[in-house]
């Protein structure tokens, strides 16, 4: 017993600056983030004291909250669905043996490498209504006839904010797929050459199901980061015209650091904080962490 | 958690099969490069034709030079100076705290071991983002509000929890015995940590030091909020701030860019291999 204890002790030096880290920088944030959605905060940051759930109650009365709830859900499924989808068959090919697999790989990892903002500038830019190459692209192929404003008609802007986000979503979840994909026995695919399949049954009936696991994985950890992601549409859209192309991450933003009402902002995001940790919880469950920690 | 060579290499043989994935390859890798291939282009375009409407496909005259003046256009320099100041500094500061929280962990049993890795997954999980207004109004009561150290301190924290995981598992796939011998040899804990137990984890240790200098690099929520001047913006936010301005120097803007880009690219790839099963928390392997 006495032993235990001192080498319970002995931990404290080895684990102790990690801990308060992660305690100060971390957990304090959230506790204080949480702690200001039930505080009545003045437009300079000072609290005035406890008011309860009026900051819910002002953010609940927003009349832009509804699309930016409905906006976000859309936002995430969309996104996480079809960058699954279209990274089945990238990690598949990437999987492959073919001339030049390792630089087709090392270009596929340049959106997950490169920082999001320059990505999303870079999109900005393409989409330009005047200058923008896509325009360009479209009149030459006789697509349309004048140039056009990708951006500034909201439900369209969505679209291509979402497709930048499945951009840069599609190498680590390619990625997670092809490590899933290394960990399938290669006589398990010969045994089912050899009995007959096809290539397409035996990815039905072999690869999917042993896939499962790591797609789960990508998956949440997916949700996690798109539900997240801010730079796309703040460098895009900036979420506008008004609160158009907000979702439920970058309305929290604008609501304290341009409309200045930190409460109601401290609430919103203190919602998300909620919605990310079931996620996390999901996550926990899907990965079954605690085998891996033994 | 290394990726196998999937299948065996019993034919090379040039078949339509073989011709059909490579192309399909590299129609893919063409299709995720064209974003950073139009970056290039525009910043080889002199000012004036990167403002034309309608746009060029690529320069009619190639301004090579835009790579030296960007220097001079932008403060470019500054902003690097900055995002090396900081992300060398929050690396730093990782390593040195994960490398004993993890070789403890990895060896060591302790009451509440479960409960200190479930906050250390939990914390990569969150993204500073989520916290933004937390953060933010801590720092502002720490008054570091626009230093360098308020943006070091936030990005240590939260980068922490990739490199523990992945140096715990590095730490354990070294074999107790190594140290067993170097003990019996009279080493200290700490001797046997620095003499052996460090060169051997030397992979993890440059994983845990690229993933988190990367991260850092990258970050832009969390410095678009912490810092008001210029001369503390690192590269994310000073760059995008020049799109604000009246006339956006595209050429110049993309040029500075790439700049950032390309190194981070190179370092990226390089630990490739680690980064799944880190970003897992080891559950795809």
């Amino acid at each position: 017993m006495k032993t235990k204890n001192k080498e319970n002790l002995r931990a404290i030096p080895w684990i102790f600056p990690a801990l308060a880290m992660i305690l100060v920088f971390v957990a304090w944030p959230a506790f204080e983030m949480i702690r200001t959605s039930f505080q009545e905060i003045d437009f300079v940051g000072i609290a005035k004291g406890w008011t309860g759930l009026e900051n819910y109650r002002t953010l609940i009365d927003n009349p832009d909250l509804n699309p930016v709830l409905i906006r976000t859900l859309f936002w995430v499924l969309g996104v996480v669905l079809v960058t699954i989808l279209v990274s089945l068959p990238v990690a598949q090919l990437l999987n492959a043996r073919f001339f030049g697999r390792t630089v087709v790989r090392w270009i596929v990892i340049i959106p997950w490498a490169a920082s999001v903002v320059m990505t999303s500038t870079i999109f900005k830019w393409i989409l330009d209504p005047y200058s923008g190459i896509l325009n360009r692209i479209f009149v030459d192929l006789g697509l349309i006839e004048e140039p056009r404003d990708w951006l500034g008609n909201p439900p369209e802007a969505m679209l291509w904010l979402m497709a930048v986000a499945v951009f840069v979503s599609i190498p680590f979840t390619a990625f997670v797929l092809l490590a899933g994909l290394a960990t399938i026995p290669s006589d398990l695919m010969e045994a089912a050459r050899v009995d007959g399949a096809t290539s397409f049954k035996s990815y039905r009936e072999i690869t999917f199901p042993l896939l499962r696991p790591a797609l789960l994985v990508a998956a949440v950890i997916n949700l996690i980061n798109v539900f997240n992601s801010f730079p796309i549409i703040w460098v895009m859209t900036m979420g506008g015209p008004g609160y158009l192309t907000d979702t439920t991450t970058t309305l929290a933003y604008k609501i304290s650091f341009r409309d200045q009402n930190i409460g109601a902002s401290a609430s919103m995001a203190t919602i998300n904080f909620v919605i990310i940790l079931i996620f996390i919880l999901f996550f926990l469950r899907v990965s079954r962490w605690r085998e891996v920690t033994k | 958690m290394r990726t196998k060579a999937p299948i065996s290499r019993k034919k090379k043989r040039l078949t339509g099969k073989s011709v059909s994935l490579a192309i399909s390859g590299w129609i893919l890798a063409l299709v995720f490069a064209l974003p950073y291939i139009h970056m290039l282009i525009t910043a080889l375009k002199p000012l004036d034709e990167v403002l034309t409407i309608p746009t060029t496909y690529t320069p009619t005259t190639w301004a090579w030079d835009n790579f030296t003046g960007v220097w001079k256009e932008i403060p470019l320099a500054t902003f690097i100076k900055s995002s090396l100041i900081i992300s060398l500094s929050a690396t730093l500061i990782v390593i040195s705290i994960a490398v004993p929280a993890a070789y403890y962990a990895a060896r060591h049993n302790f009451r509440g071991k479960t409960l200190f890795l479930l906050l250390v997954l939990t914390t990569q999980m969150f993204s500073p983002t989520s916290l933004v207004i937390g953060i933010f109004r801590e720092i502002v009561k720490f008054d570091l509000v626009d230093t360098y150290l308020s943006l070091i301190l936030v990005y240590s924290a939260f980068n922490l929890a990739f490199s523990i995981w992945i140096l715990t598992s590095f730490f354990k796939s070294i074999p107790v015995e190594v140290e067993e011998a170097a003990s019996i040899d009279g080493c200290g804990r700490v001797r046997i940590l620095t003499r052996v137990v460090l060169p051997l984890a030397v992979p993890g240790i440059v994983t845990a030091f690229i993933f988190t200098f990367i991260a850092a690099w990258n970050e832009f929520v969390i410095a678009l909020t912490l810092t008001s001047s210029p001369e503390r913006e690192p590269l994310t936010v000073g760059l995008t701030s020049l799109i604000g301005q009246y006339q956006v120097q595209w050429n110049y803007l993309f040029a500075g860019s790439l700049i950032a880009i390309i190194p981070v690219v190179i370092l990226f790839i390089s630990i490739e291999k680690w980064l799944v099963g880190g970003l897992t928390a080891g559950s795809v392997k």
